[in-house]
């Protein structure tokens, strides 16, 4: 019996002493694998990396970052630099999610002359600027495939504008901004006959046309298509506006300037050079007041989201004012770049110009003042399209001997660097402005495509982290079968050297993505809607307005949503071949206070979620006969199980008259 | 054997006072958010005593002012309704008799600061238990409003008893 304690003492108290032991041992075990895989991986220390990305529970991120989600047509917001996922912003694509392009208010945002479209390929998030400097105001965000531009309001993080744009294909050299946001331009990467017609393939060179559109941005934020160029069937593959001294001008890179229409992967890899495109949009908008342009055809869709209805609208144009440069002296001139040039980024003085070549090992930068130079001395190297080729001496103010290969885009930060990613070689290469020497270079994991540095293409980068956008993941995360999440990584460029801090997955391809402190977005991000101010025609302020209305084979229900029941939450006297309307207002007007709505065999449609004070509309048709549940969606309250109503559906015979309450009075 | 088992309490102690000392902290931050302390304990203290927590300190009440109860019902009737009846109990509890059972500025911070008030306040607590966890939702009605609904309340219990 003595022995008993001692057995089970002696263990017990051994054990607990050797614990920590173990533990630590375990750790200093692991930290010196991790030490070991970071430092191939050029990481810093892992704990002093962990240190300066830790955001602790309940603590905000320095930095809002919104990536795209290419094909999945959306944006995503990060916060930086911890990395973590706030929101999906449903911009392209129709997002189950939320009910965005489900819901009757939101569906005309993805109205196009095509016809509802509920995908797109989104590419290079773009935030308004004031001055040159990211202002919070609006995010725009490109649609490659059928092109668009779209804004998204910085106040509600949700889509309020879609922009078609008529003559164009591949909307890929957009949206970026002028300094004040004048403009937001729109290149498109593939020519095509303008305007469209019938015509062979083959006719490339005689029919087909590379369209670049300035998109006049209102104070309001409203956008209209104000004019196009023509210029030669090229390629139109990314821009940027000048800014500064250069604020006047948008530079596009373009390349097949071969004019190939078939395997373009020799077939426009042919020339030396291709061409930087300087258009002066300034000259452009006195071509057009003295009336030197023509009308060319073009449908187009302009859809708004009218914030005090909560309800988007499309309006449908026809025809747009387009400058033929060959016509509008002064207006356009070609600067030749070297090898298929993708990435054209200002610096953010304004003078230098960055053409990354992507078939190249060098960056060709050109000056401002020298390209003003030398159209004053006229230094022309013929024209194409009567459009004068300024010599490539004569603009060129330095080459960067990067040693690496493939250079897609660059970026900017607060001390006279630049930031270049290489695809081929995958690495991130720093150099200086002015001397054109190589300062540092890092691996990136693997073949990064755009990179970003908050407020990078703009006067003043916040030149603290810079994000790799990699196109390739490969081992980088636990595997996941054959499809694998995209990744970005985070650098501290603080320094001399860069940092490798932080792997973290991104939504979808994002391409571009843009950043700007916290400090200017939160203030001024909503917490609800005003019911008070709800101008939806559906709206239903009380539960004393709750009803259900027949107009011929039509339903309307005017339903309230409040913790935690709807109003009314039976319905009878529907008929199978009736089609209902589901108008649901949140009368709820504290922050995060969400419902959803959801209703059983809803063919085509999603669900609805709710912010306070805002009104949706789901269409439902009804299959079959029967008694069909409803129930709301986002785990509101301790009584949201209890949240939930029925709706019964009747033969077409019966004489079921229509009836609607709530609880028994 | 025994000093062993004595350290090792002390460490425990140790590493429980740590955990306190540390949970202890992160408490009295949160509390500071709010400027007062629940009141008294509801089964004992006279209920009328208790202002519950939130922006108002002191009413001062006079005759009924007809026209701001009158406001008062308007709003009730748009922002109240929802969940509450004057007669009956619905989601919350029936609302007449309300301003002889609680104080003004109770009534008022239950509708201007309702989110602490349920997880403070032990009146506040106890009636959100009685319906069966509804909480008080907050609709971020103004001062003024919440004053009107008070009038509304007053005129309804004053018309009750003097019949």
């Amino acid at each position: 019996m003595h022995m008993k304690p001692i057995i089970f003492s002696r263990p017990t108290t051994q054990v607990i002493p050797l614990l920590p032991g173990i533990i630590a041992m375990a750790g200093l075990l692991l930290a010196s694998c991790q030490a070991r895989r970071s430092s191939e991986a050029g990481a810093i220390n892992a704990q002093e990396a962990a240190q300066r990305v830790y955001v602790a529970p309940g603590k905000y991120d320095e930095f809002y970052a919104f990536m795209s989600g290419g094909y999945s047509g959306q944006v995503s917001v990060y916060g930086l630099p911890s990395g973590r996922l706030f929101k999906i912003i449903p911009v392209f694509s129709q997002n189950p999610e939320n009910g965005y392009g489900y819901s009757e208010e939101t569906k005309p945002l993805l109205m196009t002359s095509y016809g509802f479209i509920p995908w797109d390929d989104a590419h290079h998030p773009e935030l308004s600027q004031t001055n040159g400097v990211p202002d919070g105001r609006w995010l725009f965000i490109n649609a490659n495939n059928t092109p668009r531009v779209a804004r998204i309001d910085l106040k509600t993080f949700e889509t309020v504008e879609t922009i078609e744009i008529p003559n164009s294909a591949g909307n890929h050299s957009s949206p970026f901004v002028t300094e004040n946001t004048e403009y937001v331009v729109a290149g498109t990467r593939f020519s095509v006959p303008t305007p469209q017609q019938d015509v062979p393939i083959d006719s490339y060179k005689k029919n087909f046309k590379g369209v670049l559109s300035f998109i006049k941005v209102e104070p309001s934020g409203d956008m209209d298509l104000a004019f196009q160029v023509v210029m030669p069937g090229f390629d139109y593959d990314l821009a940027h506006a000048g800014k500064g001294k250069s604020k006047d001008w948008v530079f596009f890179t373009c390349y097949n300037s071969e004019e190939a229409h078939t395997l373009l992967e020799v077939n426009a890899s042919q020339k030396d050079k291709d061409f930087v495109a300087a258009i002066n949009w300034k000259k452009a908008e006195a071509y057009i007041q003295q009336g030197k342009y023509h009308q060319m055809p073009g449908t187009y869709y302009d859809n708004r989201f009218d914030t005090s209805t909560q309800t988007a609208r499309s309006f449908v144009h026809q025809g747009v004012k387009v400058l033929i440069p060959a016509e509008c002296p002064g207006l356009v001139y070609l600067i030749p770049a070297p090898k298929s040039p993708h990435g054209v980024d200002v610096d953010p003085s304004g003078n230098y110009i960055v053409a990354n070549g992507k078939l190249n090992a060098d960056l060709s930068v050109f000056s401002f003042d020298k390209m003003q130079q030398a159209i004053q001395q006229k230094q022309f190297d013929g024209e194409v399209n009567g459009i004068p080729v300024l010599k490539f001496d004569a603009t060129l103010a330095g080459i960067v001997k990067s040693g690496g290969l493939g250079p897609l885009h660059t970026e900017f930060d607060d001390k006279g660097n630049a930031y270049t990613t290489f695809f081929i070689s995958s690495e991130v290469v720093k150099w200086k402005l002015g001397t054109w020497q190589v300062e540092d270079r890092q691996p990136t994991f693997y073949s990064p495509g755009h990179l970003m540095i908050p407020g990078g293409d703009s006067r003043k980068p916040w030149g603290k982290y810079l994000v790799a956008l990699n196109k390739i993941t490969k081992d980088r995360y636990l595997p996941t079968g054959p499809e694998l999440c995209q990744s970005a990584q985070l650098f501290d460029i603080s320094g001399d050297k860069m940092k490798l801090l932080l792997d973290f997955p991104t939504v979808g391809e994002p391409h571009y993505a843009q950043a700007i402190p916290a400090s200017i977005l939160m203030p001024q991000s909503d917490k609800i809607y005003s019911l008070a101010n709800n101008r939806n025609p559906y709206v239903t302020k009380t539960e004393k307005e709750a009803r259900v209305v027949r107009n011929g084979r039509r339903i309307d229900v005017y339903m309230t949503e409040i913790r935690s029941h709807f109003v009314p939450d039976n319905i009878e006297g529907i008929h199978l071949g009736d089609t209902v309307y589901f108008h649901l207002t949140n009368l709820e007007q504290d922050w995060d206070a969400a419902h959803g709505f959801a209703v059983e065999g809803n063919r085509d449609n999603a669900e609805l979620l709710l912010m306070p004070g805002q009104t949706k509309t789901l269409k439902w048709v009804p299959q079959r006969v029967g008694v069909f549940p409803f129930y709301c969606t986002d785990f509101c309250s301790a009584l949201h199980q209890e949240m939930q109503g029925y709706i019964r559906v009747s033969a077409p015979a019966e004489q079921v008259a229509l009836s609607w309450s709530t609880g028994k009075e | 054997m025994v000093m062993k088992k004595r350290l090792n309490t002390l460490l425990f102690l140790i590493a429980a006072f740590w955990f306190v000392g540390c949970h202890s902290s992160s408490t009295s931050e949160q509390q500071a958010a709010s400027t007062e302390t629940p009141s008294a304990s509801a089964s004992k203290a006279n209920p009328l005593d208790d202002k519950g927590i939130g922006p108002v300190q002191s009413v001062q009440l006079g005759p009924i002012q007809s026209e701001l109860a009158k406001k008062g019902e308007v709003i009730f009737n748009e922002k109240c309704t929802a969940c509450h009846r004057i007669e009956s109990r619905y989601i919350g509890p029936a609302l007449k008799g309300v301003t002889k059972r609680q104080a003004p500025e109770w009534i008022m911070n239950m509708i201007l600061n309702p989110d602490v008030m349920i997880q403070q306040d032990p009146i506040a607590k106890q009636l959100v238990n009685e319906s069966n966890g509804a909480v008080m939702a907050n609709l971020h009605l103004s001062e003024d409003d919440a004053r009107a609904l008070l009038e509304y309340l007053r005129s309804i219990d004053d018309s009750s008893s003097s019949r």
